[in-house]
């Protein structure tokens, strides 16, 4: 390999770039948009559920119920209703996820030591929301249970009962349990390998198309010097993207960066070479730029998306789908951006996903290299 | 250019039985020929006769069904990479970077062939000079009139100074004054010891070139200098008719007996007789023409143009392949 025309060729792609600036754009603005999209709108977080109520108590008691609800920030209340009709409109609307309905007898059972019917009708369309909603319902439930009965044992015996057990929680990583601290780092290892595929899915399919493949393999060009001058170019916009991104997660959505800056960059430049070195395998077997940059967002976006882990959990997947996953670069990223991130972790812990993504590279690269056939069909 | 030993006899360019098939077309049916270093060859034939897919394969660009050949001393099958060493190729698509300004393509293709700084300074120059361009080397590609793309083409396939050069249909689509100058520098190129392998399908290019291969439906049917072509392939006299209403006379010349065939000529018509004697076709044609207002000026015999040789074979080959797939059927 002589580095003279890995060179040229470099040179050559970048002067490509910069005379297409659209495509410059769309390599530079693509990532941020949709990391600002996913970043904002993919928010597994539930609160300020939406509810109304249908009040038959209209009692001190029952008014207090409802000071419990309209108190937590997890629910917003949305009006009274006057019968069961109207509570099923608002629910039919989607005004409202919760519809509580408090029965005339509330407020006579409560003080007559009976139990006082409370019933909760739930939105059920979106089962994941729904049974989050039932959750916090319950949570408020059981409150109101407790204050009740601890309220009649001290009326009774003059005192508080022991606690029996203490619970204190504490959550490592993502105090707060923000889903986005969860997600942005997770989305941003799927757009990097979508944008990296896609930048060189059309080099070597372009040169095809339009012929100057046929020029180029007359000339003494090797197939390493060919790919890897193509990839140097879009390394550079790749990484460019990546610093785009992690300032993006840092300063716009308050992601807190634990781990070690220069780790992440490095690993994140061995994930980039491997999707790259991708997207040109796919340009050098299609020889066709539609083809290819469609083979290219199918086979990295649709995996990275659905089988990375980034948002759904790899380990509620059915047996034969965790296997499929061992073979997807983006879960090897996301874990590793995830640890960095999040956790704080370094080379000690996640040195198997370096290690699979160093290995891939090398892979997919030197299997691009190898079917740069320097022939025409 | 190289300072090679120039030997007239030095075979360069040599192919056996090179055959190229596409699934069930031919499209280079078993083919042999030498080049000898220095020569301007020309392969002339039709479009779709095998002209680039015999190209391709001397470049090393396609790999052969069968046969064998050699191409500066390296075998084209086992030895492609090195073929590309010394050789230049134009493909018959332009096929230089549109968004790249001159220099940049120049300076690509510099990189590409590594070389030596000062030669390539030295390179650069020769071909903005070559191709006219020195005021133009900061234009983009794709802005150059077809000549100028065509001389820029040419300037980077031999920047690297290869001893063999290929050209595929490297005039097509290029004005007339245009393709003159090209032709002048593939001269100043031979002139310097280069092997030119040229393929067209201009009949006036191929009379510019030192030897010339006929290629038809894949195969080699004819193979010489344009003079042997137009003598020693064409026995029969050929005659030229200056008339009025050519068209006409050309459905009557034809169905003469002592007429094998007439194409329309510029103004008038080209006949070839049936016999190297002109003197019966002449009376049989004039006689023709007498009575029928066609005032013919000028009927006499000529020594044929290389279009009259050209189609005198390409028609010699079609009748003798028609009772071939006759008798299949």
């Amino acid at each position: 390999m002589k580095l003279r025309r890995l060179w040229a060729v470099a040179r050559k792609e970048s002067l490509h770039v910069r005379r297409d600036p659209r495509s410059l754009v769309l390599a530079l603005g693509i990532p941020m948009l949709m990391l600002l999209m996913f970043g904002y709108a993919l928010t597994l977080d539930v609160d300020h559920v939406p509810f109304v109520v249908w009040d038959q108590s209209g009692t001190p008691q029952s008014r207090d119920l409802l000071a419990r609800f309209t108190a937590s920030r997890y629910f917003d209340f949305r009006g009274a209703v006057g019968n069961y009709r109207g509570l099923e409109q608002a629910i039919d609307r989607r005004d409202a996820d919760l519809g509580l309905i408090i029965p005339p007898e509330f407020a006579r059972d409560l003080d007559a030591g009976r139990a006082a019917a409370l019933q909760a009708v739930l939105d059920g369309s979106d089962s994941n929301t729904a049974s989050i909603i039932l959750g916090y319902t319950q949570g408020i439930a059981t409150g109101y249970n407790q204050g009740v009965m601890l309220a009649q044992i001290r009326r009774a015996t003059g005192t508080s009962p022991p606690t029996a057990l203490d619970l204190r929680t504490r959550i490592w990583f993502n105090p707060d349990l923000e889903s986005r601290n969860f997600i942005v780092p997770g989305i941003m290892a799927v757009i990097m390998g979508l944008i990296a595929a896609l930048l060189t899915s059309l080099t070597i399919a372009r040169e095809w198309e339009r012929g100057t493949m046929e020029q180029l393999i007359s000339t003494p060009v090797r197939p390493a010097e060919l790919i890897l001058g193509k990839l140097l170019p879009y390394l550079g916009i790749g990484m460019l993207d990546m610093v785009i991104a992690v300032l993006m997660a840092v300063f716009l959505f308050h992601v807190p960066l634990r781990g070690s800056i220069a780790l992440l960059f490095f690993v994140a430049g061995v994930f980039m070479v491997g999707t790259l070195a991708q997207g040109i395998l796919i340009s050098t077997l299609a020889r066709q730029q539609l083809l290819a940059s469609q083979v290219a967002m199918i086979s990295t976006f649709l995996p990275a998306f659905l089988l990375s882990g980034f948002a759904f959990a790899i380990g509620n997947m059915p047996a034969a789908v965790q296997v499929i996953t061992y073979i997807v670069p983006a879960r090897y990223f996301v874990a590793f951006v995830k640890g960095i991130f999040l956790r704080g972790v370094g080379v000690s812990t996640l040195w198997p996903e370096i290690l699979f993504l160093v290995v891939f590279a090398l892979v997919v690269a030197g299997a691009s290299i190898v079917f740069t056939a320097k022939k025409l069909r | 250019m190289r300072s090679e030993p120039k030997s007239s006899a030095e075979t360069i360019v040599e192919v056996q039985n090179l055959a190229k098939q596409f699934g069930a077309f031919k499209a280079v049916a078993g083919i042999s020929f030498a080049v000898r270093r220095g020569e301007i060859f020309g392969f002339l034939g039709p479009n779709g006769a095998g002209k680039s897919t015999t190209i391709r394969m001397l470049c090393g660009l396609l790999a052969p069904t069968s046969g064998s050949g050699r191409v500066a001393g390296f075998d084209i099958v086992r030895e492609a990479e090195k073929i590309k060493t010394r050789i230049g190729y134009m493909s018959q698509k332009f096929s230089l970077y549109d968004e790249l300004t001159v220099e940049e393509n120049i300076d690509f293709y510099s990189g590409i062939y590594r070389l030596a700084k000062g030669k390539k300074i030295e390179r650069k120059e020769w071909v903005l000079t070559m191709a006219g361009l020195r005021d133009h080397r900061n234009a983009r590609t794709a802005e150059l009139s077809g000549g100028w793309k065509q001389r820029l083409a040419l300037g980077c396939a031999v920047l690297h100074e290869p001893p063999v050069l290929f050209l595929d249909e490297p005039t097509s689509g290029v004005d007339p004054n245009s393709r003159r100058q090209f032709w002048d520098l593939i001269y100043e190129l031979s002139a310097h010891g280069v092997t030119v392998f040229v393929t067209t399908h201009y009949m006036e290019e191929s009379e510019y070139c030192d030897r010339l291969g006929v290629i038809y439906r894949g195969e080699l049917i004819a193979l010489g200098t344009p003079r042997a072509l137009k003598t020693e392939h064409m026995q029969e006299a050929v005659l030229e008719i200056e008339c009025e209403r050519p068209n006409d006379a050309m459905e009557l010349v034809e169905r003469l007996p002592e007429i094998k065939e007439a194409a329309l000529f510029g103004k008038g018509l080209h006949a070839v007789a049936r016999s190297a004697d002109a003197t019966p076709a002449i009376k049989a044609i004039q006689a023709a023409l007498s009575g029928t207002g066609f005032h013919a000026t000028k009927v006499e015999r000529i020594t044929p143009t290389l279009e009259d040789v050209f189609v005198s074979l390409i028609e010699a080959r079609d009748r003798a392949e028609a009772p071939q797939t006759e008798v299949l059927r």
